[in-house]
């Protein structure tokens, strides 16, 4: 048993908030990604187009059923050996690749419901006043539906936010990767690993308070 | 103009509306009554394929449609001629009063959006809801969602509008300013088409009076001939049961 040090965590603490940004970049890019693809794959499931809801309960299936690491490896070290021309493709982005593609296909579920879950009569009184599909879904349905859907996507969001630390395993230099650095030159693997797990914390904590006033934002239509 | 003809529904195999033919001249407000589940809403629903008839064709102005090969394009024709106002209201609820009204203009319609929304503080005027613009549908009382409901189909001076029970939905003490504010619209010539049971309502409002039961229209006349002398026995048995 040993105390602490202290004055060694200090120091290290703007070292890694350095790092912050990228991983910010990362669980944004992500997000935003997974979102757009998510929101598309839950509309075909909602549609069921023939052939093509085959190809989305196949990839829903296939994403949802793996760990995200085995999905990070495969697109990074094992891609690019199949596919020559993905060669080029660096650990940051195949990181954002792969957050997207996991993560979509958890979100489509929850899109997926949410949409199920805006009343009959939003759709019909759309239809009625002759609204094209892709108007009713963009103006009527995914909004209502967003509100229904947030809080469950924002938990994913927090989960991608600590998914970025696997970057660290493709060989990106992001919070982790830098305090596996750090304590391999000083032997304080406890400090180095604290340090990064507060401000993972503090992240998700911030996170969590940007949920809250979300979710007030997304009800202001429905508060009497 | 509009022209109904041999407009048919089954659901599975139950057939609900069997064949109707209906004509309504502009301006002519139709008022259509009789017992529950014989297709009166149907009838309404399939005019704008919200239901899907399986034979029969439609002419709304200048659009004929066939049921049978109704294509979206169709549809969508048929639809941006007709304006709806539905039992429970159906207002956006992700929308304001005022935006519920500015919808189909801009987005369907492609009308500039200062131009919709002088349209829309118009219909809200005109509907006693001038200070109601910007509140959301959760705010406001049945009676106030139901004018805004009625506005929204207003302002698409649409050929043809549809009320599908207007008043069923609502508490007693609000049906009285829907009728009110129906009255008005019906004062300006809109040719309307209503599916009610406020059956002094209808009496007053209606040019013409149509009875339906089973799925066809059964009797057809002016108020005075179908509440003053009723032929067929089910629309006498009817009128009784609601007190007529």
């Amino acid at each position: 048993m040993r105390a602490l040090d202290l004055d060694y965590m200090l120091g290290l603490v703007p070292v890694i908030l350095g790092y912050v940004p990228l991983t910010l970049l990362m669980a944004a890019a992500g997000m935003v990604c997974a979102l757009i693809l998510a929101s598309l794959l839950a509309v075909e499931r909602v549609a069921k187009v023939p052939v093509l809801d085959w190809f989305v309960v196949l990839f829903i299936s296939f994403f949802r059923g793996t760990p995200l690491l085995v999905q990070l490896f495969l697109f990074y070290y094992g891609l690019p050996q199949a596919l020559s021309f993905l060669t080029k493709i660096d650990g940051v982005t195949a990181t954002i690749m792969g957050l997207t593609l996991h993560f979509a296909a958890y979100m489509a579920e929850s899109i997926r419901a949410a949409i199920a879950g805006v009343d009959r009569s939003q759709w019909e009184a759309a239809q009625s006043i002759g609204m094209t599909q892709g108007q009713m879904m963009l103006r009527i349905i995914l909004p209502q539906a967003a509100r229904i859907a947030a809080p469950t996507l924002v938990n994913y969001f927090i989960d991608m936010v600590k998914g970025t630390s696997l970057a660290f395993t493709l060989g990106v230099t992001e919070m982790m990767g830098a305090a596996q650095k750090e304590a391999a030159g000083s032997f304080l693997y406890f400090e180095a690993y604290l340090v990064v797990a507060m401000v993972y914390w503090v992240i998700v904590e911030a996170l969590s308070q940007g949920q809250k006033r979300l979710e007030t934002y997304l009800n202001k239509a429905f508060v009497r | 103009m509009i022209d109904i003809s041999g407009l048919t529904k089954h659901f599975g195999g139950t057939p609900v509306l069997d064949g109707i033919d209906l004509q309504i001249a502009d301006g002519e407000r139709v008022v259509v009554i009789g017992p529950s589940g014989t297709g009166k809403s149907t009838l309404l629903r399939c005019l704008n394929f919200l239901d899907v008839p399986q034979a029969g064709q439609i002419t709304i102005g200048d659009v004929t449609v066939d049921a049978a090969k109704a294509r979206k394009s169709d549809i969508l024709a048929l639809r941006r001629r007709t304006a709806m106002v539905f039992q429970n209201y159906a207002l956006f609820a992700n929308k304001t009063a005022k935006q519920n009204i500015m919808e189909a203009l801009v987005t369907v319609h492609k009308r500039p959006v200062e131009e919709a929304e002088k349209r829309a503080m118009a219909v809200l005027a005109e509907t006693g809801l001038a200070d109601k613009g910007d509140s959301f549908p959760s705010a406001l009382s049945g009676g106030q969602q139901q004018r805004v409901g009625i506005g929204r189909a207003m302002a698409l001076e649409a050929e043809l509008m549809l009320f599908d029970e207007p008043t069923s939905a609502l508490d007693p003490e609000w049906v009285g300013e829907v009728l009110d504010l129906m009255r008005a619209v019906a004062e300006r010539k809109q040719t309307m088409l209503i599916v009610t049971h406020e059956m002094q309502f209808a009496r007053e409002i209606a040019d013409r009076v149509i009875f339906m039961d089973g799925g066809k229209i059964v009797e057809s006349g002016s108020p005075s001939e179908i509440f003053g002398a009723p032929k067929d026995a089910r629309l006498q048995k009817f009128l009784k049961r609601v007190g007529e």
